[in-house]
């Protein structure tokens, strides 16, 4: 990049060509600037000028009557449950004391109250996690680390109690733990390893096994909702769906007849059924399978359901960008005498991926708002916790309200998603700018 | 050098991140593997959930009156306070339930598959469901039944003078079907319109798209109460064209289960007609001088062994959740719903204690 860069800037304002300095004049506030841009484009002739005019009135009309009803018009509280004020100004007002009064069920649903600044604190790690892995000065090794211990953290923010055994079950499971540990251990006192790997698996042991210490109380599954379950939801969903995408769209293009047939079957299987109705098999039809007094929880039924759907979507939008590299760059790695993994690794899937940055990250956004399809078999996430807070009598038809409320954190999300996806897709694309 | 160095902080990498993988997968907690593994439920219920210590119960994920979460998150209602009532009779404590929001498309597999132990979650009692699907119906705590509302100025009165209308309905549950049945046998002509969700079909009626909204006679109550002063504005016709009698439902096959169920809500309503709430039930376990008081809140006789539960049982049912019409004031009063049907045999109505004896 740097080259490109100096030889564009050299002829301009360096004294190569000999050019004497002139002083710097402003253009003609004619021809360029605001004022000529607006004559150009929006009052050119009669009609531009008359549609410019209309729409502007329409837009301002429409403006000032929702500020009206949003703002001016708007009851912000009310005493106890007392909507009565509300249901006076209904049409005229907005009524935002009902996310007042239910803003912590719709977004932590029916988490205990006193606890709820664990879930708060779980969207705040959620939030910096994105942020940490969208910086590029961040993506190395260790960031797997910092994933893994920021979701170990998580679980254990919202399980609490003494969650060790919940999140390694099998007494087996811990004792392999306390080996990997000492492992760890023992390899960097050989100096065989960095420091920091014992040390990070040193602290997850340690807070695995320091709910109760913290004072952290139990808190089960079905009572985790609103906001963090969306997120849980979506994160999970993506991060496991993606890297199986990968795999499947690899496989697909395989030359061996089995795992290409797996793959199409597999890609063509979840593809062909909706994903609500996959939800359906996952909550009604799968545990009717299992033997009796076994119950996977509800979440994980639902959360792998969504990983099979996303792994599925995604392995088409790679399988994509696989096909759209030219021959030429699978042929030059083979002749450089590269494996087949070294070859997708190093040669193929850079190139693939980058390609294919605008249909991912709208696969995601969309599996982002896909997540509450599961309101249909009764979780909590945030837009069921949005519904739910509105069937208490009291607070019944202002619905308006609370949608406008789930779609700006919603907005929010997905917003920032897509200007991400936009400056990666400018930076590693450089060299495509002409 | 420095590449065995890198390989060997891969493949440690490798192994602690599968570890870390293993631990940090929230939702991969399987729940089977934290309680103690089960004896077959649909045998043994009763020891299941003494072994857990906990109740767990199917409700509704979001309905006025009946079950929902408050502002707080705590589940609320009159089904829930059932759940809270046989908790407090099996376990001594009315905390000890693990509440798991069912929605109506999963509620049967949820208890089917054992993952509740008691759905109560206003389903109705009928045929199919306690035959071929395998439940049991131990009781009915509240009797329901479709009616109509109009507008008052409407001036109809019955409905037999809805003929012509336009009816806001919903589908999927058996209200339409009902409609359609009720309409077909009294030769009477109407115009459904169906809409999906509560608050578009009740926003629709009330912005007079349709002439009349028919739903179970709780849920138009509720309705109609939720319009505060314009509530005067619509009326409730006195027809009820379907029976539904809802309930608590247990699995099939474990009569020991369902008898605590059934006898919890009798206890209740028979409190309710001794008189007992949950201020004075303390005093009256100590002096009432009733015999069938005495056996029932455990003083004399052994009811509660027969249950295969402490014999004052009854007592901590009461001081939980109050009588049968303490729990049904305190929840379905505030949403306007009338005793109606739900009222005493004694005085008229059809919630009814076999003697304890």
């Amino acid at each position: 990049m740097a080259p490109a860069d100096t030889t564009t800037r050299v002829p301009l304002d360096g004294p190569v060509a000999g050019v004497p300095e002139a002083v710097a004049r402003r253009p003609p506030v004619a021809a360029v600037g605001p004022i000529a841009w607006a004559r150009a484009n929006l009052f050119s002739s009669w009609i531009s000028t008359a549609v410019t005019l209309l729409l502007a009135y329409l837009i301002a009309r429409a403006a000032i009557a929702f500020a009206e009803w949003a703002v001016v018009n708007a009851i912000w509280q009310v005493p106890g449950n007392q909507t009565q004020a509300c249901r006076e100004v209904k049409g005229i007002g907005a009524c935002w004391a009902v996310v007042t009064e239910k803003h912590r069920f719709i977004l932590f649903g029916t988490y205990p109250y006193e606890e709820h600044w664990r879930p708060a604190l779980v969207i705040l790690i959620f939030v910096a996690l994105y942020a940490v892995s969208a910086m590029r000065r961040f993506w190395r090794q260790e960031l797997v680390l910092v994933w893994a211990g920021a979701l170990t953290l998580i679980g254990i923010l919202m399980w609490g109690g003494d969650s060790a055994p919940r999140l390694l079950p099998q007494p087996w499971e811990q004792l392999l733990a306390l080996a990997l540990l000492a492992g760890a251990g023992f390899a960097h006192v050989r100096g065989w390893i960095n420091v920091a790997w014992p040390a990070a698996a040193l602290v997850f042991a340690l807070l695995a096994w320091a709910g109760p210490v913290l004072g952290l109380s139990y808190v089960p599954q079905e009572r985790w909702g609103g906001l963090p379950i969306t997120l849980i939801l979506a994160t999970f969903g993506l991060a496991f769906a993606f890297p199986l995408a990968i795999l499947v769209a690899l496989g697909r293009r395989s030359g061996l007849p089995a795992i290409k047939t797996l793959c199409v079957l597999y890609v063509e299987l979840i593809r062909g059924v909706p994903l609500i109705s996959l939800l359906f098999m996952a909550s009604v039809m799968f545990p009717l399978f299992l033997p009796e007094g076994m119950n996977i929880d509800k979440l994980l039924r639902a959360q792998i359901a969504i990983i099979l759907f996303a792994g599925a979507y995604l392995a088409e939008v790679v399988r994509g960008g696989l096909q759209a590299l030219p021959r030429g760059q699978y042929e030059a790695a083979d002749a450089l005498g590269l494996t087949y993994w070294q070859k997708t690794g190093l040669i193929i899937l850079p190139q693939a991926l980058r390609l294919v940055i605008p249909p991912l990250v709208n696969t995601f956004i969309g599996f982002f708002k896909d997540t509450s399809l599961v309101l249909i078999i009764g979780i909590f996430d945030l837009l069921t916790a949005g519904k739910t807070a509105i069937v208490e009598p009291a607070w019944q038809g202002f619905g308006v309200e609370v949608y406008i409320f789930v779609g700006v954190i919603y907005f929010l999300f997905c917003f920032a998603m897509s200007k991400y996806s936009q400056n990666l897709e400018a930076e590693l694309n450089r060299h495509r700018r002409r | 050098m420095r590449k065995a160095m890198l390989g060997s902080i891969r493949a440690w990498g490798a192994a602690i991140l599968t570890l870390a993988g293993v631990a940090a997968a929230p939702p991969a907690a399987l729940h089977a593997q934290q309680a103690p593994p089960a004896p077959t439920p649909a045998a043994n219920t009763v020891e299941a959930i003494r072994a857990r210590g906990t109740l767990v119960c199917g409700v509704n994920t979001g309905l006025a009156g009946f079950g929902a979460p408050d502002a707080q998150g705590r589940y609320r209602g009159f089904d829930v306070d059932f759940c809270r009532a046989v908790a407090a009779a099996m376990l001594g404590d009315p905390e000890r339930v693990r509440f798991v929001g069912t929605t109506t498309q999963n509620r049967f597999t949820a208890l089917q598959s054992g993952e509740v132990d008691l759905l109560s979650r206003n389903t109705t009692w009928t045929f199919s469901r306690d035959t071929a699907l395998g439940f049991d119906f131990p009781a009915v705590t509240f009797y329901d039944g479709q009616g109509f509302m109009v507008r008052a100025d409407s001036g109809v009165s019955r409905g037999s003078e809805i003929g012509g209308a336009t009816v806001c309905v919903q589908p999927g549950t058996t209200t339409e079907q009902n409609l359609a049945d009720w309409a077909r046998a009294n030769r009477i002509q109407v115009q459904p319109v169906v809409i999906e969700r509560l608050e578009e079909v009740t926003g629709a009626f009330f912005a007079g798209r349709c002439d009349v909204f028919t739903t179970d006679v709780s849920g138009l109550a509720a309705t109609r109460a939720a319009q505060g002063a314009r509530a005067e504005q619509y009326r409730i016709l006195p027809d009820v064209i379907s029976k539904e009698p809802l309930g608590p439902a247990v699995r099939q096959g474990d009569p020991r289960f369902a008898d605590i169920v059934r006898w919890v809500h009798y206890a209740m309503v028979a409190a309710e007609e001794f008189g007992i709430t949950s201020q004075n039930v303390e005093q009256a376990a100590r002096t009432d001088p009733r015999p069938e008081v005495q056996r029932l809140l455990g003083r004399t006789g052994d009811l509660g062994q027969m249950l295969g539960l402490p014999n004052d049982w009854a007592v901590k049912v009461i001081r939980a959740v109050g009588n049968y019409g303490e729990s049904f004031q305190r929840n379905l009063g505030p949403i306007g719903i009338q005793r109606g049907p739900n009222r005493l045999w004694t005085e008229g109505g059809l919630q009814y204690a076999p003697p304890f004896r």
